[in-house]
């Protein structure tokens, strides 16, 4: 449980540093009469609620990666039966085509970078282009994945063979699972650009929104991807 | 985008215009508050009549043949389950941490309205499907609350067949809609306060709802993890938990895996989520009492800073549940240590409601009867905490009714007699009509009495050597016959306390119409929700204008003003400014 416990240090060090910096030290009982200025001048320029929103969904997402990953190391480690240690397992070779599912995941996150930088430079179409790209590349990862499931498949190496490819596909599928999700909100980031109604600013938000998650995951592919590699 | 744009946001985006926008597809936070409520309750009542089921069975064994081993592993399982996540956690999160929030930090509503209603339209459906399992072949699980592997899945435990998998998939389900709720929370707390309402001059029911969500949002996929690990060895044949084993005479598929890794995983959520039910009752328990007591919250600071670190400290202590699973003694050592420090905070609390009190122009109203219960109840509680928590008291301790009785103390009896009080309350808000006086006390002292005849002899069971989780007793040398007598009168007591929880719906049901009327601010408090325009509060809120606010929360008792007390947004004159001037010293 080390992983966990340095998450959750790492959270908790967060917001002790975020609730320091929110003066958790003022004497509310005296400070009376006035409505505090300075806190109010502090939050005029407050990030918009979806973007801490995410921020949020993305620490309950790490949480579970890593009690995932915690899991992972737990049961690879040798179990005891009567004394004896039972070696039960067998790493997975990872099928080659994962390293080819990086680099469209990686260019999936590229599009999305595209896409938001070039909102802001108000070019519109290189928007489009790029959010199309990034989901399109999404897509692609999401297919390469299932190719690389269908492999180890016909390779005989099932869930229930041995826990290391219980855990990959496990981990493999959660994480196209978030992906999946994060394609349903890149639709509608979309469909929301391409009907031209919504306001600039409403745009431009939730392509950035989309574009943080698509990091984000490409991140946690990273990680999971070296886990694999390395055990 | 300002910051009062965001407090102010979405009132004219989903103003209710049916019957079923208005009270049905709600997303309104005060409907979906009173939404979570009835639910919670409701399944709640099913859980008290499971328990009741249970004491008939240990107070006069043999007597129901309806009752047989099977089923009443059914009815522990549930109980647990149901009371620890079906009700306590959806009543204090999603029930008054929908109402509250954006009421006592000065918002419209919470910042994704329609997050919030999905919420708990999917708690809903968690609900319906773990009360399906009881209409399944083979009934719910009978696995216990922990769902302890390999036993939880094998032939032979109740519910196997079906049991199990709804129960998982219920758990999966509460999960994702909470996360949805937890995420509005914590964001309207961040993001959508009034002006004015800075973060230390928020209600201690706020702070404590508030790192409450906190710590469900990063404990609760600990146990989504362990839900999807334990589905796939049942279902896939996988063995992330089942080890080799043979059950009714056959080799199972499982080889290899590690019960004791599920434990880990559950207990790393299910410590965190003892304070997931305790920091919203601390918090609100905390405005009871100032607001009852006609006096400010004593060490408002430190009470603050105490909610972090219990909440912090709750991360860490989780193999104090693990004491007899076999552990390496260094670690029972550092779980022990850690365990006993959470008692600092935790006692530094109590003596603040204490002290709170002391002094105070005391009101023996309703609420304030249920604010001193627990804090009674939670001592009573805590303190046997600091037995169970040493590894070599434990070990004996553990698996008797000592733990029953210490728990449900700690966890069953104060967290519900803080939501009894806050209903009491807050019912006037809700409603705009007073609950029933007589009956009220009639509740209450039935209740707190009758808790304690319940869980005060159940300690000496368990010191005795009763063990928990047994059917039946039978003929063991260490169990005398008092012990089947004392049964028989704890069975009779929890009977009575559940017949006064009827009396409480009752009331709550009958003062709907025939209430005294409450008018806004019944109980002549400070905070923001007793300064709504209207009564109930319509949506929006506010009216035109969102309030500012001035001042914290617990201006009680103020020299120099006609009322002994100052709401947080009544603007300052020079009289009461110069009264508060000669700052008290309360940190």
């Amino acid at each position: 449980m080390n992983l966990v416990v340095a998450t959750v240090a790492l959270v908790a060090g967060l917001l002790v540093w975020w609730m320091a910096a929110r003066r958790l030290t003022s004497r509310s009982w005296e400070a009376q009469g006035t409505f505090d200025g300075r806190d109010d001048a502090e939050l005029h320029g407050a990030p918009a609620p979806s973007r801490v929103g995410l921020w949020v969904l993305l620490a309950v997402v790490t949480s579970f990666f890593a009690l995932f990953m915690t899991a992972y190391f737990m049961r690879m480690s040798p179990q005891p039966v009567q004394g004896v240690a039972l070696r039960d397992w067998r790493p997975v070779s990872e099928p080659p085509i994962l390293w080819f599912n990086t680099l469209l995941l990686l260019a999936g996150s590229v599009g999305m970078q595209v896409a938001s930088t070039a909102l802001r430079r108000w070019r519109f179409t290189l928007a489009a282009w790029g959010l199309a790209a990034g989901g399109a590349f999404a897509f692609a990862f999401l297919l390469g994945q299932w190719f690389a499931w269908r492999q180890l498949h016909a390779a005989g190496l099932y869930a229930a063979a041995n826990p290391a490819n219980a855990f990959f596909f496990v981990l493999t599928g959660l994480h196209a699972l978030h992906l999946l999700g994060g394609l349903v909100v890149w639709g509608r980031a979309l469909t929301r650009m391409a009907r031209g109604r919504a306001t600039l600013e409403a745009v431009r938000l939730s392509v950035e929104l989309c574009t943080v998650y698509w990091h984000y995951l490409l991140a946690v592919w990273v990680v999971l991807f070296g886990l694999l590699l390395v055990t | 985008m300002s910051y009062v744009a965001i407090a102010d946001q979405h009132a004219h985006l989903h103003d209710p215009q049916t019957f079923i926008t208005k009270y049905v597809w709600s997303q309104d936070h005060k409907v979906i508050a009173i939404q979570y409520m009835a639910t919670a309750m409701a399944i709640g009542v099913v859980a008290i009549a499971l328990s009741i089921l249970m004491r008939l069975q240990l107070g006069f064994p043999g007597t129901f043949h309806f009752i047989n081993p099977s089923n009443y592993y059914q009815f522990v399982s549930m109980h647990g389950m149901i009371m620890v996540i079906y009700l306590l956690t959806a009543l204090f999160l999603g029930g008054f941490g929908n109402y509250l929030i954006p009421l006592m930090c000065g918002a419209r509503d919470m910042v994704f309205p329609y997050l919030n209603m999905l919420s708990y339209w999917v708690y809903l459906l968690a609900v319906l499907v773990l009360v399906a399992s009881f209409f399944v072949p083979g009934g719910p699980t009978g696995a216990g609350w922990t769902l302890y592997p390999p036993q939880a899945i094998l032939e032979g435990t109740p519910g196997a067949d079906w049991g199990i998998t709804l129960m998982l998939v219920s758990l999966v389900i509460f999960i994702v809609g909470f996360t949805m709720g937890g995420l509005n929370y914590v964001v309207t707390v961040l993001q959508a306060r009034c002006r004015g309402m800075t973060l230390m001059r928020m209600p201690l029911s706020i702070w404590g709802i508030f790192m409450a969500t906190i710590l469900a949002l990063l404990a609760f996929p600990a146990l989504l993890v362990s839900c999807i690990m334990m589905a796939l060895d049942n279902h896939l044949g996988t063995s992330f938990f089942m080890p080799a084993l043979v059950s009714l005479g056959d080799q199972t598929v499982h080889k290899g895996g590690s019960p004791l890794l599920f434990q880990h995983l559950f207990w790393f959520f299910g410590h965190p989520e003892v304070y997931i039910v305790a920091l919203p009752a601390f918090g609100i328990v905390s405005d009871l009492i100032s607001t009852h007591a006609r006096r400010h919250i004593f060490g408002y600071r430190m009470m603050v800073w105490a909610i972090l670190a219990i909440g912090i400290l709750s991360f860490v202590v989780w193999a104090h549940h693990m004491y007899v699973s076999g552990m390496n003694p260094y670690f029972g050592f550092f779980f022990a240590t850690t365990t006993l420090i959470i008692a600092i905070p935790t006692a530094l609390k109590v003596y603040n409601w204490v002290l709170t009190l002391w002094r105070g122009d005391v009101h023996l109203t309703l609420p304030m009867l249920f604010a001193i219960g627990f804090v009674f109840t939670f001592i009573n509680g805590g303190l046997t905490g600091l037995f169970l928590g040493n590894v070599t008291v434990d070990v004996p301790l553990s698996d008797t009714m000592f733990v029953v009785a210490h728990f449900h103390m700690v966890m069953g009896v104060s967290p519900v007699l803080v939501v009894c009080g806050a209903l009491y309350h807050w019912y006037p808000k809700m409603t705009g009509r007073m609950m029933d006086e007589t009956l009220g006390r009639l509740h209450f002292w039935l209740t707190l009495i009758g808790t304690y005849a319940i869980f005060l002899p159940m300690h000496y069971l368990g010191i005795l050597g009763v063990p928990r989780r047994y059917f039946a007793l039978g003929e063991t040398y260490f169990v005398p016959d008092s012990v089947h007598s004392m049964n028989a009168a704890i069975s009779i007591a929890a009977m009575i306390v559940a017949a006064a929880q009827l009396v409480f719906i009752f009331n709550m049901l009958w003062s709907l119409r025939h209430g005294k009327p409450a008018g806004g601010n019944p109980w002549r408090a400070t905070t923001l929700e007793w300064q709504t325009p209207e009564t109930p509060p319509r949506h929006g809120n506010w009216g035109p204008e969102l309030p500012v606010v001035y001042r914290w929360a617990y201006e009680y008792g103020a020299p120099g003003n006609r009322e002994d007390f100052v709401p947080q947004n009544q603007p300052p004159t020079t009289q009461t400014a110069v009264a508060v001037g000669h700052g008290r010293n309360v940190g």
